[in-house]
């Protein structure tokens, strides 16, 4: 019994990583019904940026944590402007093109300044705790309430201020916010400055829970966190915290009790059962083409 | 008009239909007189091979992507399975006397198990569209790399090796010939247009008789076929494939050549597949700096010229006559008569 | 022998009843119009005919057969084509072209004469193209053959997809707002368009009109929908005069 508690709580580590990435995916499907499958590089550059501000500068967690957040909410602003911005009026396929090339290029000159793995140095005190015979660190119960109370703000910010219900708003009509006077360019760079720090928090945390970090380690949680974001329902905040939580149970569940190369294998064949009964996700709603 | 002008642009047309095919046996024929007398350096041979190997996977992909306007982004998938079935023939199946003479067969059987997979991506393409049909498709493929990493006889992740050089430049040549030609076959028949139906307005399209299932079908089928037929001709180039040569960096490749030649453009594939792979090889020198260059070029090529090259556009001699010159063809037999 | 016979057909969408209990029969060659406000519901039965969406309750027998839960794909092939609201041209594809589509259902030939353009391939593709450009030159489009459908004007486009929809070789036609965005003088040459199309080809046509004079003119019976529900039925001389209809749809005192 300890066994699955003691999962539990791995499950919902992974997940929270997952969750805070997921939700820089959905906000901006939700705002621009566009995948930025660049996403993942950025949670990368959080934890690089971690790394950067960590050793070199030699800064305590909080600066650390924010210094990473600001970096990738400022790189994420910036792709939108001059990469995303532009192709708001093409074809799908070309943005969809377009974010996959700017995450290549982001893995690779990360890569080409990095040849080797790099190893964050520890920032939190590591204590273990020992209840009713659970193995908890501290780190673990950091990563998941800090997580939470990140997605809490977030939920606060879209539910409660003006900024979030103009974001809410553009998702539903884009056409008509203009017209309200409502500054549009300024809402979507905002949705990705706050999506992307999101993602770059989660580097933080990756890099507190796994120290040693690679530029291509983006691809593969940044496709789990897009899985989460899906079967939460692409586009809903809410969604994407539960998606997020619910592929770390699957996984660890799946680690648990099968070898760990099916990890990957699993995830991946539950999004293609999902897409196909039901594509729109947990808490989406299915849109019915008009005739 | 009278009679002697209209056989003469039938004639005209009779002797231009002749066109293509003496081109693609001349491009054979001189495949073959390289291979055998050496003519060329090996390694610009090799380049050769490897521009051909890219331009059937750049051709199959251009037939989803471009020609169908769906979003298939795992491609390096089918490309995998046909070489891991072509590999494990050739190294654990056909005696090693016969390796030579039944290579084809080995292809074609890469080709073959390629395509059966493709038949069931389709069948997630009848309902879901754009982002959605890119998930399914990279899924697949994530599935396809982790399927074979967990499959022992095949190295796992460690990889297989053992296969002899049987790629040569005459065999690369006619598996290019031969997907070139089937796939402009299948563009200029009913399934081609209804395959560009689905890209230009799929529910018109079923509307108007279109059985968009059997058109899928029909092209995921066939464009997995030849992207399995590059994965064997690549095993056999290599010698060496694992699971890592056929992952998102390699679907992204295959992505850039249809783009930057163009969509919906069998010429557009030729020249994408060629630039690309020149461009890759020119760029060597530069180490990593290669693959920080090329992600770049593509984001460029998206904000400047999202069609690609040659975009919709076709090189003239590579469509049939009956079509390029039909209306004049019916006037020119209207006004006889 | 009725064309077409919808028996009680409903259906529901989101909660929405969009069409109760509509029924409908055509003999054959009949001009058929359907009016009614906007979201009245007279699209959804377009596309339950056509099989876009599947009826919730109720039957429609197309040529003794029942059609319910066909594919779009299917129905065109048993003969009943469209035209949409909305332009729906293959607009990259050739004026040629889009017609040629059209023979998809018609074409005698499997996928594996098309892969290796066989002989039976090659002279069933000729027979298309050639039944494709007598058809645009009967419906004067075909020197426009080689042109893009997108740099057509919008009458030809309009004109295009009637053309695109007679390839499919339909017994019934069904024109969505054929006279959407047209000034009196193009409206007078749709209506004897139409009429001769159906004379011509020995259609059976159903039409929705929002432009009464078109209606009334050429109608030789007319259906009025409010809401999902038909409120009146009958020849348009009786439909003017019907005070319901006139309420709800000619807004009160009605003018011809």
């Amino acid at each position: 019994m300890t066994y699955v508690f003691q999962q539990l709580l791995n499950a919902l580590q992974v997940g929270s990583i997952y969750a805070l990435i997921a939700l820089g995916y959905t906000m901006v499907y939700g705002i621009l019904t566009m995948i930025n499958f660049a996403h993942g590089d950025l949670f990368m550059v959080g934890a690089f940026l971690c790394f950067f501000t960590a050793s070199f500068f030699q800064l305590p967690f909080v600066p650390v944590l924010l210094l990473s957040m600001s970096g990738a909410a400022l790189l994420g602003v910036l792709i939108e402007r001059y990469a995303y911005r532009p192709l708001r009026q093409a074809p799908r396929v070309s943005a969809i093109i377009t974010a996959l090339g700017v995450g290549l290029f982001l893995e690779n000159f990360t890569l080409a300044l990095n040849p080797y793995p790099k190893q964050v140095p520890q920032l939190l005190d590591n204590a273990n705790w020992v209840f009713f015979g659970l193995s908890i660190s501290s780190l673990q119960i950091f990563i998941i309430i800090s997580s939470l109370l990140l997605m809490f703000t977030l939920d606060l910010i879209v539910r409660r201020t003006l900024v979030g219900i103009a974001m809410r708003a553009i998702s539903w009509d884009k056409a008509v916010v203009p017209l309200m006077g409502v500054p549009v360019d300024l809402i979507i760079s905002l949705t990705f400055a706050i999506g992307t720090s999101l993602g770059g928090a989660a580097g933080v945390m990756y890099s507190l829970a796994y120290p040693v970090i690679d530029p291509y380690m983006g691809i593969m949680v940044g496709w789990k966190a897009f899985i989460s974001a899906v079967v939460g329902g692409i586009g809903n905040i809410r969604g994407a915290m539960i998606g997020g939580y619910i592929l770390g149970l699957v996984e660890i569940m799946v680690v648990a009790f099968f070898p760990s190369t099916y990890r990957d294998f699993v995830a991946f064949a539950l999004l293609l059962v999902l897409l196909i009964f039901r594509p729109h996700g947990i808490l989406g709603k299915p849109h019915p083409q008009k005739v | 008009m009278d009679l002697s002008r209209v056989k003469s642009s039938v004639e005209e047309a009779a002797r231009k239909r002749w066109l293509l095919p003496a081109l693609l046996l001349s491009v054979f024929a001189l495949s073959l007189v390289i291979h055998q007398f050496e003519l060329l350096d090996p390694y610009v041979q090799l380049i050769a091979m490897y521009i051909g190997i890219n331009i059937i996977l750049t051709l199959s992909l251009n037939l989803i992507n471009g020609y169908m306007g769906e979003f298939s982004v795992g491609h390096a998938g089918f490309m995998a399975i046909g070489a891991y079935i072509a590999s494990f023939l050739t190294v654990k199946v056909i005696p090693a006397p016969l390796i030579v003479w039944l290579f084809p067969l080995a292809i074609a059987a890469g080709g073959l198990g390629a395509a059966v997979i493709g038949l069931v991506v389709a069948f997630p393409s009848f309902k879901t569209r754009g982002d959605y049909l890119a998930i399914v498709t990279l899924a697949f493929a994530m599935i396809v790399k982790s399927g074979i990493e967990n499959i022992d006889t095949l190295g796992g992740p460690r990889g297989f090796l053992g296969m002899e050089r049987l790629a040569t430049l005459p065999w690369v040549c006619f598996w290019v010939i031969l997907s070139l030609w089937i796939i402009r076959n299948l563009i200029y028949s009913r399934f081609g247009r209804g395959v560009l139906a689905i890209r230009e307005d799929e529910i018109a399209g079923e509307l108007m008789g279109i059985d968009t299932r059997q058109v899928k079908i029909l092209a995921f089928t066939v464009s997995s076929f030849f992207a399995g037929i590059a994965g064997g001709l690549y095993a056999h180039l290599l010698q060496f494939i694992n699971p890592r040569a056929f992952d998102i960096i390699k679907s992204t490749d295959i992505l850039i050549m249809v783009y930057l030649g163009g969509i919906g453009s069998i010429a557009g594939s030729l020249l994408g597949a060629t630039v690309y792979t020149l461009l890759l090889e020119m760029l060597r020198p530069l180490g990593i700096w290669r693959m920080v260059l090329i992600p770049l070029l593509l984001v460029m090529l998206m904000l400047f010229r999202p069609k690609g090259m040659l975009g919709l556009r076709e090189a003239p001699w590579l469509i049939p006559i009956r079509d390029r010159l039909a209306s004049r063809m019916w006037r020119a037999k209207k006004g006889a008569t | 022998m009725a064309v077409l016979q919808a028996h009680q057909v409903t259906h529901h969408f989101n909660g929405v009843t969009a069409v109760d209990d509509f029924n409908l029969t055509l003999e054959p060659q009949e001009l058929v119009g359907i009016i009614g406000p906007n979201g009245a519901g007279k699209t959804t039965i377009f596309n339950l005919i056509t099989g876009v969406y599947r009826a919730t309750g109720g039957t429609i027998t197309f040529a003794d057969a029942g059609i319910v839960g066909k594919t779009p794909s299917q129905i065109t092939a048993l003969g009943i084509a469209r035209t949409f609201q909305n332009i729906r041209l293959f607009k990259e594809l050739s004026v040629l072209d889009n017609v040629r589509v059209a023979h998809y259902a018609r074409a005698r030939y499997g996928p594996l004469a098309a892969l290796l353009h066989r002989e039976g391939f090659r002279r069933e593709e000729e027979t298309i193209i050639g039944h494709s450009l007598d058809l645009l030159a009967f419906l004067k489009l075909d020197s426009y053959a080689d042109e893009l459908a997108k740099n057509l004007p919008y009458g030809l486009q309009r004109r295009l997809e009637i053309a695109r929809a007679l390839a499919t070789q339909p017994k019934l036609l069904l024109l969505d707002e054929p006279a959407a965005g047209m000034n009196p003088q193009e409206v007078a040459q749709l209506m004897e368009f139409i009429q001769w199309i159906r004379n011509e080809f020995h259609l059976t046509i159903l039409l929705i009109e929002h432009q009464m004079h078109l209606v009334m003119n050429i109608c030789e019976r007319l259906l009025v929908l409010d809401f999902g529900a038909t409120i009146a039925e009958g020849k348009p001389r009786e439909i003017q005069n019907n005070p319901r209809v006139r309420e709800v749809y000619l807004g009160g005192e009605a003018q011809t």
